[in-house]
């Protein structure tokens, strides 16, 4: 007992805030797992109306286009993202000069809010205003680059400025696992003759994969939960082009006034991501029972 | 024909100068040991040959070829590491055809090859293994049959055994020595164990502040060791080194230890006629705790009575298969070999028998051997 005395301001400062945010995040997450299930439009109010609003909120329009938007943003986010983040952090791996001013730079996006490079991407890709105008002004009169109020290609936008905010952070990732890859692995490729992609393909690459499946798992827990992003950007628009399942929550539960159909939409989110979450929980397991066995 | 000669050869990183001008002629079939304390220099020399790492100045031929501008896929070496350094997404099959496919050779040959080092190493079970899924010793053998199946000019070992088991390392010591008997390789071998190099070495190089001390074969080495830093570096326990003065008696020269002092120790030499311009002046003597045993032992090959000194023993610590016994020589401390069932009493005086044949006399301000 006097080592829990004498540790008392360490167990002070991980246990209050520890707790607190705990009883927030259970104590709210329930909260709204419970009004999904009520009857519950401006004010909440309790009843039982059953999987009503779950089947309400999937039967719109709306939150049909902001799933499969999410999945074709989702996909094409991650994927493009591991691949940027991968290849700076290979171009950067080459012992370059300036190099620690260069990741400075990569990672920078990561500290700007959402909102500031929604809005700076929207003035970007305004075709009066950012790069169509730009290049106009050049000479090239004819160019034409307006995915912004283009209803097939705006959710490309949010792609753009979301691989630019977190691209860095995938290299980050990579760059250290890069680093800590054996040397004398690299010194046995070397003498056994693989070139430079045989050597990344063959040898360095194959032992990232963990972290390329946690650079995964993060960039995609960001995707689901993308409001901030999308709402400064194109604001889901034009029209419902850009919508996503966070920009429906919000509508419903503020602008339309439909707390139980909002909560249902949120309550669908949060399963979203156990879908993502729940598979990396179990592999880690299964990662470290094996490494604690081996 | 020399396998590898290495002429002049420096390496400085910045301000810190690590390899100065190391000459060596390895000729072929030879197990040479580069051995030293960590910071001498010998697994970077050991890079250089391999061509992982440049060197500042000097000439580096391997085969009769100068090398230095040569990439380490073309040098015609194969290299084993402390590491083992496996490919971990590769089976064994894969890693050890690995080299063969960067050199696109045929399939049917890299079988051949593969089916081989197999047979040899007795690997074929493990073939479809990971590299997670073996044993440090099976790891270790892994290495090597990737080594092996390059069939090359010259084999480096970058202190192989050193992440493993003691008893393991002992066997693999005598593996890789009969690998080398059986296929005669030129073999270049980094350890800082004394005791692999003289067990494995045909030659051995002794290296310490960036320079080779000694390059000669491991009998020499051990009992005409070139300087102090030799003769205290190689052997288990280290050879005991004292001050003392050489004087001269009936013609020949005898070594006191502890000169003036009441229980000053006397040692009569033969020989050591190098030494005749070193008499009236202060030497380190050299003496191995083996030629200092129990009192009524007879020493092979020795004329004569030998030498017995009566000395205090100051600790005796039995090892089962020897008793190390700490004792004062002139005032000086030295540890002695004697037999395992005689059991000085610490604190006692004990009789002590000297083998003087093998004493080392060295000059205290070069620490070069005299004689």
């Amino acid at each position: 007992m006097p080592g829990v005395v004498r540790r008392l301001p360490e167990h002070l400062t991980i246990w209050v805030p520890l707790l607190l945010s705990a009883a927030h995040l259970v104590s709210f997450s329930l909260w709204t797992i419970w009004i999904s299930f009520t009857p519950s439009t401006l004010v909440p109010v309790s009843g039982w109306v059953g999987l009503r609003n779950y089947t309400a909120v999937m039967a719109t329009r709306n939150w049909k286009i902001a799933f499969d938007n999410l999945l074709l943003f989702g996909s094409a986010f991650v994927l493009l993202s591991l691949v940027a983040g991968l290849v700076l952090a290979i171009l950067l791996d080459q012992r370059i000069r300036g190099e620690n001013a260069l990741r400075s730079i990569f990672l920078y996006p990561l500290a700007v809010s959402f909102v500031v490079t929604g809005t700076v991407w929207s003035w970007l890709l305004n075709p009066g205003l950012g790069i169509q105008k730009l290049v106009q002004d050049l000479g090239w009169t004819s160019f034409r680059f307006d995915w912004l109020v283009d209803r097939d290609m705006a959710i490309w936008t949010i792609v753009i400025a979301a691989i630019w905010q977190s691209s860095g952070f995938a290299m980050a990732l990579f760059l250290a696992g890069l680093r800590s890859v054996d040397a004398d692995l690299v010194k046995a490729a070397q003498i056994d003759g693989a070139g430079p992609i045989r050597m990344y393909r063959r040898v360095i690459l194959p032992t990232l994969w963990p972290i390329t499946i946690t650079v995964i798992v993060i960039q995609l827990q960001f995707a689901i939960s993308t409001f901030d992003l999308v709402r400064a950007l194109t604001n889901g628009g034009p029209g419902l082009a850009t919508q996503l399942p966070a920009l429906v929550v919000y509508d419903l539960m503020f602008q339309r006034g439909l707390l139980g159909r909002g909560a249902a939409a949120a309550v669908l989110m949060l399963l979203i991501l156990l879908a993502v979450l729940l598979p990396y929980a179990a592999w880690r397991y299964l990662q470290r029972r094996r490494a604690s066995h081996a | 024909m020399a396998a590898l000669s290495i002429r002049t050869l420096s390496k400085r990183y910045a301000n810190l100068e690590v390899l100065k001008g190391i000459n060596l002629d390895i000729e072929s079939g030879e197990f040479t040991v580069l051995v030293g304390p960590s910071g001498c220099g010998k697994s970077t020399l050991l890079n250089i040959v391999a061509g992982l790492d440049r060197p500042s100045a000097g000439t580096i031929e391997i085969g009769g070829r100068v090398v230095n501008d040569v990439e380490p896929k073309d040098r015609d070496i194969a290299m084993v590491f402390q590491s083992y350094a496996l490919y971990p997404s590769m089976t064994v099959r894969q890693n050890i055809t690995f080299g063969m496919e960067c050199r696109h050779v045929p399939k049917a040959e890299q079988e051949a090859a593969l089916a081989n080092v197999a047979r040899l190493l007795q690997i074929e079970p493990l073939l479809g293994r990971k590299p997670s899924q073996l044993s440090g010793g099976q790891r270790q053998r892994v290495a090597m049959g990737r080594a092996l199946v390059r069939d090359p000019l010259l084999f480096l070992f970058d202190e192989p055994l050193s992440n493993l088991d003691a008893k393991l390392r002992v066997e693999m010591r005598m593996e890789i020595k009969r690998l080398h008997q059986r296929i005669g390789a030129t073999i270049v071998y980094v350890t800082h164990d004394q005791i692999e190099a003289m067990t494995m070495a045909t030659r051995i190089a002794v290296m310490h502040h960036g320079e080779v001390q000694q390059f000669a074969d491991p009998d020499t080495v051990y009992r005409y060791p070139a300087n102090l830093f030799v003769a205290r570096f190689m052997g288990s326990p280290p050879m005991n080194t004292m001050k003392a003065r050489l004087e001269a008696e009936d013609g020949g020269p005898v070594v006191v230890i502890g000169a003036g002092r009441p229980d000053e120790a006397r040692l009569r030499l033969q020989g050591y006629d190098a030494a005749a311009s070193f008499v009236g002046r202060d030497i380190v003597v050299g003496i191995r705790p083996e030629c200092i045993a129990e009192g009524n032992r007879g020493f092979s090959g020795a004329c004569g009575a030998p030498v017995v000194v009566n000395a205090p023993v100051e600790m005796v610590e039995p090892t089962g298969a020897e008793t190390i016994v700490l004792l004062r020589l002139g005032g000086e401390s030295a540890l002695a070999r004697i037999a395992p069932d005689i059991r000085p009493v610490p604190g006692e005086r004990a009789a002590f028998a000297l083998d003087t044949r093998r004493i080392c006399l060295f000059d205290p301000e070069t620490e070069r051997l005299i004689a």
